[in-house]
């Protein structure tokens, strides 16, 4: 017994991390937690988007040319999972380790053994999901959905990998969940109120709540399906007395929350990359809270907007389509409240706030085909064509994508202690800019014209805007390994990088100095909150 | 040098061996699940898969079994700070949230199929013409006769909530008190009372458990309701099922209190593992009455 | 303040320029379509557009004002408020109005689109891996015309190895033929996998779900000819599984459907007759070739491991019940579907015996379509 807690009295831990490369296998410290979830979500991320790559090679010119129909099945499915599970939620989990800790003034997050769980088993899974496109019959090609039956009695048998895989993300989501809310309601430090907390910590909170409420359904659907195609279950099968649409009802249970997971850490790291840049405090800070929780909650019974032509009763059409129009309201609030936080400020245009500005508008363009999907009868000519492309990849990519771009040059003088490359940045920035609208915006048009979604060949009239958003997709593409080198230069060298960083940054993490030392706030006196509000 | 002052504030453990360790268990675990439900299905020798799932399951109960002796030890040691055990009630509450989430996710396929399918398949509401595939199908729920009886050979009756399954209901229903006096009994410092009616909670557990076997059995044997029989035998199966193999893992979580309680681990204000354990099985208790109104009475 | 006219000015300026791309003929928007509801939802899409338009225009407006006005670099210096209850309230209710506005036209409109009028026609619309099967319902069952419709472009142009002709992967053998004016229901459905079936100029979009049916319909004005695909990922050739729709004048289609009903008694006929086994193995190639050479390949080689060969090994040299047994009733839980919905008794027979006996699977044995026809009837 007196071993062990000699073990934890043991304190050069508390200095400094430990040597070498078993510092990231075995480490609990939550910067070195939220770097290994950052690195990893830019693998996938490369991962997914050459998957992207393929499918965009591949629809270059009509015609069969690169790929067979099952591949490309496959790649578009892969790319969708990988990029949403893979890339996004693990950069935002990152994110989360890596601020939430410094902005609340916490010493660490509340479980950091189990972070540390959390983190490891996303390699296992992801390995697993990948390696499903080497076994017998291919991987997963139903698509990112991965609709019954085409699921469950006409899958190849890889699909039984790609079950536990996402059994295993939905674990490591759970528990990394679970890890955020109970940091922020339990180690705040002495005097921070919930209303006092920046917005990204609020965010995160809710994207929290959302995740711990989905993914356990996302588990459960994995797991009718394992049963269906195992065990003789009729879940999905109407010859049983189940049925294939019920399948879709418990998908977008998660999948419309999971897409506002996607989406609500990016309106808080763009809550605070606004206001630093426009050197005034965020307009309306309550109703973004407000607005935050109100799209957390209408996510949750809004799924059906995905199902309109299944089939529906007329009932259940007309509530889908007014409860989803409702999240116009809340969304707008806070497209609003960024503009009039920029409006009689002092901006400056460095890196993340050009990031930051992109977000807002192709976000809102996004949001706008959105809405317009949410009009039932007219989805009956949008749904599943690249209508619906262009519109979730406005979203995701600007949307999302760029908020964690915008993240990474804002806090990286604060990880690595030195100042990236602004000039470099800002050729990342305007390559991107230039590449996302090539790639995506003609995806409207092509959608509006007719062409479906998920198809390795298309009619010879889609022809020339596919050129054109292939050409983009590559454009943007290579772009990101800029990115890479910014990224890696920043690591190395760079201008030394103050506390502050930057002149408008309030909040405290930006009270420690930079690099920010391997522990933080381990005594509640290191906190500030007073200089933190500057 | 970090000061004991720091301690007592915020506690941050050690680097660890112990989560790449659950992981690499966990991995193996569920891929030599797959592995073993592949080739089961295809019919091959499903040994590989077997020794990977073994494997995997020995890794991560060591782990997970060192990993809680571990937490126990320092909380014995007095690390954490009435902070640090407000962490560990967070986490359990929100654990428990999202299992009541899983249970949804099959009680909302329950509610649906009953609600809707049944009726649509039998010719009503605006899915009604599905009937012209199924003219032999008539409504009925509990669903005996199924759309498609070569493929899904129903059950030829139905299972009732009279006998077992109100037995079983009044074991779980009793086994919630008995934990609540047990935890009077550790309230009060009564150890003896707090073994005693724990113990009586675990044999509890136990006895439901055996009559859930014994209610599978005369399922499969004497009313033909399996996992095959359509979507009757589908719903009740799972959602019976998992709630069976919740209440395995909180009568095993209540025998390992039992254990620690024997060894004098508890005192009225450090007893988070056994409050935990307490919380889950009350949780498999409300889930139980929910199938119990849900699959039983409403359903036969 | 000069910067704000500059800023003012070019929103107008794009306000125009978008404008005016309205009135060409743009063909990369939305389709009218030729049915009440479809026009209707394209007017509905265009006002929903041009508010998305406006709404955008504003706000992306008020940012670039402010973006220009309120820089460092211009001197700006940074105000001090960040509340104010009144525009707070002003931009939630506006919107509320706004989407209020939509929202009524979108329900007068879905409302028609669920109105459960009588149809005279009524289409059972069959999904398949991967082609469309179509059963025009009768109540006398001798009169039901039942047809499969599949692409019709040959590989070498998807291969790129010629030319790419007009309606290329939009064109199929068998057309679906359904008259003017009148109100047709199309019952949905779907054999294995879902699939959709969507003719744009229709605005009908329909999921085909494997064991329900679902209605839509479609009152048409305007004869031509309509092209749509499959619209709901369906497995390998999702991709190549066109609609085509034929709308004719009353009379023309009355003439079409007879011909399509003596058609099938023509076959009903044949199948009574005695084929020789030259007879049976020319058709067999022929219905080979374009049903079954999809997945195992004209050389009966097949693509394993996804699609087992049929040459010198398995069931096409195996007893004969087995290998008739899953060309009618296919394998379930593979794409080995059923064929004897879409193939009739001659043409099974007949590929059976061609598989058997072609590329040196000298089988050597036969059988006669009405044998065949009597194991469908018993339901074998
Ligand atoms: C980050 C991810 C994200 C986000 C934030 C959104 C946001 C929204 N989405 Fe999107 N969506 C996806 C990701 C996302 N979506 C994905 C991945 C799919 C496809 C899944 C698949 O099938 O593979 C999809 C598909 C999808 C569909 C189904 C289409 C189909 O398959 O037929 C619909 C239909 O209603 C829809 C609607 C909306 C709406 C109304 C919003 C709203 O939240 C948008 C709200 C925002 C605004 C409206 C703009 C800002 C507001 C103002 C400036 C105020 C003024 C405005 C008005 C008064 C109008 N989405
Ligand atoms: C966050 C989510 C996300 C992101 C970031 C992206 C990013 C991109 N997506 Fe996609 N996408 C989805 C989510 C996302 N997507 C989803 C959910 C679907 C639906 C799937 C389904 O239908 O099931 C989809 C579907 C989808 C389609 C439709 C496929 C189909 O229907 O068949 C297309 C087609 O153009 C596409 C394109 C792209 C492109 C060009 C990018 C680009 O942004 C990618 C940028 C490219 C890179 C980042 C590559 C960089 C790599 C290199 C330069 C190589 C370097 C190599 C090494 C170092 C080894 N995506
Ligand atoms: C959509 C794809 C597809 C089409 C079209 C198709 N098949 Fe098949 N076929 C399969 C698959 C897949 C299997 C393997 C089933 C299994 O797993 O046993 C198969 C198996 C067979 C077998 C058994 C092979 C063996 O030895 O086990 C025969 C015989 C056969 N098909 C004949 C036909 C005939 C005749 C046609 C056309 C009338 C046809 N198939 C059309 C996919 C198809
Ligand atoms: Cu049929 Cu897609
Ligand atoms: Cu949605």
């Amino acid at each position: 017994m007196s071993a062990i807690i000699e073990e934890h009295h043991h304190d050069d831990h508390h200095h400094g991390p430990a040597k070498g490369l078993m510092r990231w296998v075995f480490t609990t410290n939550h910067k070195d937690i939220g770097t290994l979830y950052l690195w990893f979500s830019f693998m996938m991320f490369l991962l997914g988007g050459t998957f992207a790559l393929v499918i965009r090679a591949e629809l270059f010119q009509p015609g069969l040319q690169l790929v067979a129909p099952e591949f490309f099945n496959q790649m578009t499915t892969m790319h969708g999972l990988i990029m949403v599970f893979g890339a996004v939620m693990p950069a935002f989990v990152g994110l989360a380790n890596w601020l939430i800790p410094m902005m609340i003034g916490a010493p660490d997050m509340a479980l950091p053994r189990m972070n540390n769980y959390s983190f490891w088993i996303l390699p296992f899974a992801f390995t697993m999901l990948a390696s499903t496109l080497l076994m017998e019959g291919g991987g997963p090609n139903f698509g990112w959905t991965f609709y019954a039956p085409l699921s469950t009695t006409y899958a190849p048998p890889s699909v039984t990998y790609f079950i536990f895989a996402v059994h295993l993300m939905g674990i490591s989501s759970i528990m990394g969940s679970i890890n955020v809310v109970v940091t922020i309601l339990n180690l705040r430090a002495p005097g921070m109120t919930l209303m006092q907390m920046p917005l990204f910590v609020w965010t995160w909170l809710i994207t929290a709540y959302l995740l711990i409420a989905v993914m356990p359904v996302l588990a459960g659907v994995v797991t009718m399906m394992l049963m269906d195609i195992h065990f003789g279950t009729s879940f999905f099968n109407a010859a049983g007395g189940g049925d294939p649409v019920l399948f879709q009802h418990v998908f977008w249970f998660f999948g419309h929350p999971e897409v506002y997971i996607m989406i609500l850490p990016a309106f808080g790291i763009v809550s605070a990359i606004i206001p630093t840049f426009a050197r005034k405090r965020l307009f309306g800070y309550a109703s973004m809270v407000y607005a935050t929780s109100s799209i957390a909650f209408l996510s949750f019974i809004v799924w059906g907007h995905h199902m309109f032509t299944v089939g529906m009763p007329l009932a259940g059409e007309l509530y889908f389509m007014y409860a989803t129009m409702l999240i116009a309201v809340p969304t707008g609030v806070k497209v609003f409240n960024w503009i009039a936080t920029m409006w009689q400020g002092s901006m400056t245009f460095e890196t993340p706030m050009l990031f930051a500005i992109a977000f807002v508008v192709l976000f809102t363009i996004g949001g706008l085909s959105g809405l317009m999907l949410s009009i039932a009868p007219a989805d009956f000519q949008y749904q599943d064509t690249y209508f619906v492309v262009a519109h979730f990849h406005y979203v995701l990519v600007p949307g999302s994508i760029f908020s964690i771009m915008a993240a990474v040059y804002y806090w990286l003088p604060k990880w690595t202690g030195h100042m990236y490359d602004e000039k470099l940045g800002k050729t990342h920035f305007w390559l991107s800019f230039i590449g996302v609208n090539v790639t995506f915006f003609p995806q409207h048009f092509i959608g509006l014209a007719g062409m479906p979604r998920r198809i390795p060949d298309y009619a010879l009239q889609f022809a020339d805007y596919n050129m054109i958003s292939s050409v983009g997709a590559f454009l943007f593409g290579f772009s990101q390994l800029l990115f890479l080198v910014i990224v890696i230069k920043c690591i190395k060298t760079g201008k030394q990088a103050t506390a502050q960083v930057w002149e408008g940054a309030h909040g405290l993490e930006w009270t420690v100095p930079s690099p920010a030392p391997y522990h933080t706030f381990s005594t509640p006196d290191e906190v500030n909150l007073k200089e933190a509000h500057g | 040098m970090a000061n004991d002052a720091t301690y007592q504030n915020y506690y941050v453990p050690a680097d660890s061996k112990l989560p790449i360790f659950a992981s690499l268990g966990l991995f193996l675990t569920v891929f030599g699940m797959g592995n073993m439900f592949n080739e089961m299905t295809a019919g091959a020798d499903t040994t590989f898969g077997t020794m990977v799932l073994l494997l995997g399951g020995v890794v991560l109960a060591t782990t997970l079994f060192v990993w809680f002796s571990k937490v126990i030890e320092e909380s014995h040691a007095k690390l954490y700070s009435d902070q640090m055990n407000r962490s560990y009630v967070w986490g359990m509450s929100w654990f428990i949230f999202s299992e009541v989430m899983f249970f949804a996710a099959f009680f909302g396929a329950l509610f649906y199929v009953r609600a809707f399918v049944v009726p649509w398949l039998a010719g009503e509401g605006n899915r009604g013409p599905s009937d012209m595939l199924w003219p032999n199908y008539v409504a009925e729920w509990p669903m005996l006769n199924t759309p498609d009886p070569t493929l899904f050979p129903g059950a030829h009756t139905a299972m009732g909530w009279w006998g077992l399954p109100l037995i079983n209901t009044i074991l779980l229903v009793t086994s919630s008190v008995t934990v609540t006096i047990a935890h009077h009994g550790l309230n009060e410092g009564n150890r003896k009372k707090l073994i005693t009616w724990l113990g009586l909670t675990v044999a509890l557990g136990i006895v439901f458990l055996g009559c859930q076997v014994l209610e599978y059995y005369h399922a499969y044997t004497d009313l033909g309701l399996t996992l095959n029989a359509g979507i009757y035998g589908t719903t009740f199966f799972m959602l019976t099922g998992f709630h069976g193999a919740h209440v395995t893992l909180g009568t095993f979580m209540l025998l390992v209190m039992l254990i620690r309680a024997i060894k004098g681990h508890f005192k009225a204000d450090d007893c988070f593992g056994f409050e935990a354990a307490a919380w889950y099985w009350h949780f498999v208790d409300v889930v139980w009455l929910g199938l119990f109104l849900f699959v039983y009475i409403l359903g036969s | 303040m000069e910067k704000a006219k500059q800023s003012r000015w070019l929103v107008a300026l794009s306000l125009l320029l978008s404008s005016s791309m309205v009135y060409a003929d743009w063909t990369v928007n939305m389709r009218q379509g030729v049915t009440a509801i479809s026009r209707e939802i394209y007017e509905l899409h265009m006002l929903i557009f041009w508010v998305c338009v406006v709404i955008g225009v504003l706000v992306f407006g008020v940012m670039i004002i402010s973006m220009l006005l309120h820089r460092k670099s211009v001197g700006a210096v940074s105000a001090d408020f960040h509340d104010n209850t009144t525009v707070e309230i002003l931009w939630t209710v506006i919107p509320v109005i706004i989407l209020l506005a939509m929202a009524v036209p979108a329900t007068t409109t879905l409302n028609k689109m669920y109105d459960p009028g009588e149809a005279a026609i009524d289409i059972e619309v069959r999904g398949l891996q991967w082609k469309w099967q179509y059963t025009y319902l009768n109540n006398d069952p001798t009169k039901e015309v039942k047809f499969v419709s599949s692409l019709l472009t040959p590989r070498e142009e998807i291969l790129n190895e010629t030319r790419k002709r007009e309606h290329y992967l939009l064109d199929v053998d068998n057309e679906l033929v359904i008259p003017v004016n009148t109100r047709v229901r199309f019952l949905v459905t779907s054999g294995d996998t879902l699939h959709a079936w969507w003719v744009p100029d229709f605005a009908v979009k329909r999921d085909a779900i494997p064991g329900f049916i679902h209605q839509a319909w479609a009152e048409v004005e305007k004869t031509g000819i309509y092209r749509g695909q499959c619209a709901e990922l369906c497995g390998k050739d999702h991709g190549f599984m066109p609609i085509v729709v034929r709308v004719v004048e009353q009379g023309e289609y009355e003439t079409w459907l007879a011909g399509k009903q003596e058609e099938g008694r023509l076959v009903y006929e044949t199948v009574g007759k005695e084929w020789t086994q030259d007879e049976l193995m020319a058709k067999g190639e022929e219905v080979y070739l374009r049903v079954c050479a999809a997945c195992h390949q004209a050389n009966g080689q097949g693509l394993p491991p996804a699609f087992p060969s049929l040459v010198g090994q398995g069931l096409a040299v195996g007893p004969m019940a087995a290998h008739l047994d899953i060309v009618l009733n296919g394998k379930a839980g593979t794409s080995m579907q059923s064929f004897k919905g879409q193939l009739n008794a001659a043409e099974i027979a007949a590929v059976v015996i061609y598989e058997r006996n072609a590329w040196g699977n000298n089988m050597g044995d036969s059988i006669q379509p009405r044998e065949v026809n009597k194991m469908m009837s018993t339901g074998q």
